[in-house]
């Protein structure tokens, strides 16, 4: 007795192997969980660590910079020094000339630009606008005419642009005069500048991946980073239907809309209770939604892979081939068959198992039931493709793995919970949180099943009503297209959405072992 | 020991027996919503949902209804144009993506891909707001919002890679090297040598990008904004029984829409289906 009590261990404390081995499986499971949950302060101390040395190290690169670029002023020859006041000058007087006259055309276009309309734009980003359209009588005309005058969004959009151009200048700027050196330096050292030929010639060689990211790139920039920058900027202001910019300006609010996402008691609005509650199902479909397909899945994929079963091309011929039907008209047929006056109620009806209309099943009126159906059908969704998955992963477990288990006469369940799950977990395990995101992001089988219904009087919020089964984002859709258009809403809305998604990855980046090598794979 | 090798046997048919019928039931389950959408579609009597399945009376009103009374024709026409564009300019953004993520070591690479990880956290519909914005200055939504969706789904396809950069991380590293050795330069790699090698990821990512746009609906929704002529066929069909009332009159014509839609698709699905499985399989897992 007197033994027990010393050896008593607590799960908190570090364990070592030996004590951890006499654990049983309950204990082991919760030993883990423990530490996993311990070494979450430490990863977010990490993280601020890293967003420190970020910026500390962003400082101290610019300010090397600047004593580089000061260095090289001081002894660099005439053509340098010209070329920190007219930009490709010494490009120009060194034979790179399509190079000095890009250099040259940019520094004038910038300058020009600035002086004309940035300058302006600059002003009125700061206020967002101050005087609105308004409608002036005209003696002239004998009417009111619209007088335009400031448009916030406008003020938004090309204020935002003007300060991206300014910081691609200063770039430019810094990189003509670094090229600058380098020409001196090769020159000092008796070679040849590169001409304009070989410049050509190298974007398909050594300069290759500058050709092929060129269009990419612009793409990712003008559709996805700039929207973006411009989005989240909107999340500090007011805009929305009322306030839409030129009948009405908006401005600046600063952080009252992150307030009110928060805040349980500000006025009546409702939207921190209908946050909580949209977020804790979206998280909560995911989960489930990502799971069921993974697991249900690879059961089909065993199945048909099993020894001894004939026609596999057939079975998995007519899973695929479901799959290539468009997804909208399987989702909006099924929603409509299960509907309180669709095929499956009216059938029930029909052959005697329910005796009037008041037996109909409610499926998408009724909170509970809604969210579980969805979930059942996004199950005949995914398992096809989810099948094809692991199909093709299952056949790549070495066979001899499974004989040797035999061998030692291991059952089925003992098989797939130590030799098929551990493998599949590891190769398919950036695939899962890819596939969790996607869900978590899941309009389409959402919308199209349910719009996001039944209402929910305790989700009814200033932004508009919400449902039982509406993720995040048909919520952020609903904002944004219904009749108050709260974009600000929609913008914060989307960056915690952000915020969710990011946090869930890291976590599972430091949990997961094959996320971290690439190379591996290779 | 005969005895035992018997029962060994026995316990293997019955067991494969009940995955038999598994297979059966799975097999019906996912078919029976299809034929449930074809024999509704050739339903003449009523346009209503009825609790019967088999139609009284035959017959392909729903089909001529559809390309007489409403824009179904404009919305196919639509989303082909939309499907064809998109699967020429998404196989360019994508397949330089990849190759250069998977083949090139460049500086910036890593960062490069943890920009468009990061990037990829943000709910893409919200780009959409000021995309619309711009876009209406530009007489590009509603009627005219077909160039714009293109525009919205390829422009930042890179961003899709994953897939074809682990196919093209399974074409072993040794048959560059062999090639530059022999004095190619990397766009005759690229040209040359991967290419010819990555055709069923190639014919992966014109497939999926040309099936995408039939299937999407947020953003053609919100660039068409209620304007039939700019609608593709999700939007036009979800429209055609949004409302309850429109529901009553439309929902067999609905499901001869979605007949149609699905034909060509599954079609030109089966065909390429062997690639398509390939590139699933072969590129899916590996990040």
């Amino acid at each position: 007795m007197s033994t027990k009590a010393e050896k008593q261990i607590s799960l908190f404390d570090n364990l070592s192997d030996l004590d951890f081995l006499r654990l049983n499986k309950f204990q082991a499971f919760l030993y883990k969980l423990i530490h996993i949950i311990k070494a979450i302060p430490g990863w977010l101390l990490n993280l601020l660590k890293a967003i420190g040395n970020i910026i500390r190290n962003f400082f101290i690169a610019v300010k090397n910079d600047i004593v580089d670029i000061f260095n090289i002023f001081k002894n660099g020859d005439y053509k340098t020094k010209t070329s920190f006041l007219v930009m490709g000058f010494g490009h120009l007087t060194r034979g790179q000339i399509v190079k000095g006259i890009l250099f040259l055309v940019f520094e004038v276009v910038f300058i020009g630009y600035m002086f004309i309309c940035g300058g302006y734009w600059l002003g009125k980003l700061i206020t967002l606008g101050d005087t609105a359209t308004v409608s002036v009588y005209d003696p002239v005309l004998d009417t009111y005419v619209l007088q335009a005058n400031d448009d916030s969004f406008k003020c938004l959009l090309y204020g935002v642009l003007t300060v991206i151009f300014i910081i691609a200048f200063i770039y430019t700027y810094r990189l003509n005069i670094k090229q600058n050196k380098t020409m001196e330096n090769i020159i000092k050292s008796g070679k040849k500048i590169k001409s304009g030929k070989d410049d050509l010639k190298s974007l398909l060689d050594d300069e290759f991946h500058k050709t092929l990211l060129a269009l990419p790139i612009v793409g990712i920039s003008a559709f996805t980073i700039f929207p973006i920058i411009f989005m989240i900027l909107v999340a500090f202001t007011n805009y929305d239907g009322a306030h839409d910019g030129y009948s009405n300006l908006f401005s600046w609010v600063g952080l009252t809309n992150f307030n009110s996402l928060f805040n349980l008691n500000l006025g009546n609005d409702n939207l921190s209770v209908a946050f909580g509650e949209i977020l804790s199902w979206t998280l909560m479909w995911a989960v489930f939604a990502t799971f069921t397909n993974y697991f249900l899945g690879m059961f089909v994929a065993m199945l048909i892979n099993k020894k001894g079963i004939k026609f596999k091309k057939l079975w998995r011929g007519i899973l695929v081939l479901t799959s290539a039907v468009p997804q909208f008209i399987s989702l909006l047929y099924i929603s409509k068959i299960f509907s309180t006056s669709g095929l499956i109620n009216g059938f029930l009806l029909n052959n005697g198992v329910f005796t009037s209309t008041g037996d109909f099943i409610r499926f998408w009126e009724d909170g509970t039931l809604a969210r579980v159906m969805v979930i059942i059908i996004n199950i005949w969704i995914g398992i096809p493709y989810l099948m094809l998955i692991t199909t093709g992963i299952l056949m790549n477990i070495p066979a001899d793995l499974y004989e040797s288990a035999n061998i030692d006469g291991a059952n089925a369940w003992q098989q797939f919970s130590r030799i098929t799950l551990p493998y599949m977990l590891f190769v398919t395990g950036p695939y899962l949180l890819t596939s969790f995101i996607g869900n978590i992001n899941n309009f389409n089988v959402i919308y199209l099943l349910t719009a996001g219904g039944p209402d929910n009087p305790l989700l009814l919020t200033s932004g508009g009503a919400a449902g039982d089964t509406d993720l995040l984002i048909t919520w952020l859709f609903k904002i944004t297209t219904g009749a108050e258009s709260k974009y600000y809403l929609a913008s914060v809305i989307g960056i915690m959405i952000f915020v969710v998604v990011a946090v869930l990855s890291l976590i599972v980046y430091n949990v997961i072992p094959s996320t971290r090598n690439e190379e591996d794979y290779q | 020991m005969e005895k035992k090798h018997m029962g060994l046997k026995a316990k293997n048919r019955l067991s494969n027996g009940l995955v038999y019928f598994i297979l059966i039931v799975i097999s019906c389950i996912w078919l029976i919503p299809f034929v449930c959408l074809v024999l509704e579609s050739l339903r003449c009597e009523c346009t209503y949902q009825v609790g019967y399945l088999i139609p009284k009376q035959w017959g392909l009103d729903n089909y001529i209804n559809l390309f007489t009374k409403t824009d179904f024709p404009v919305w196919f026409k639509n989303t082909f144009i939309v499907g064809l564009a998109t699967a020429a300019i998404q196989t360019i953004m994508v397949l330089s993506m990849s190759y250069v993520l998977s083949r090139l070591r460049f500086r910036g690479r890593r960062f490069l891909m943890n920009a468009m990880l990061v990037l990829g956290m943000f709910p893409g519909f919200l780009s959409l707001i000021l995309i619309y914005k711009v876009f209406s200055w530009l007489g590009m939504t509603g009627a005219n919002s077909i160039p714009g969706l293109i525009l919205v789904y390829t422009a930042s396809s890179a961003m899709g890679y994953y897939v074809s950069k682990g196919y093209f991380d399974t074409i072993p590293r040794s048959l560059d090297e062999a090639a530059r050795v022999d004095g190619a330069n990397r766009f005759q790699v690229f040209y040359k040598v991967i290419m010819p090698l990555a055709k069923p990821i190639v014919i992966y990512t014109i497939l999926t990008a040309f099936m995408a746009p039939w299937g999407d609906f947020m953003t053609a929704k919100y660039l068409a904004h209620n304007t039939s002529m700019g609608m593709n066929v999700a939007v036009g069909l979800q429209n055609l029984i949004a409302k309850p009332e429109s529901m009553a009159a439309n929902y067999t014509m609905f499901c001869a829409g979605g007949v149609i839609v699905a034909i060509p698709i599954t079609i030109l699905f089966m065909c390429l289906q062997k690639y398509y499985v390939e590139g699933v399989t072969g590129g899916a897992v590996k990040g």
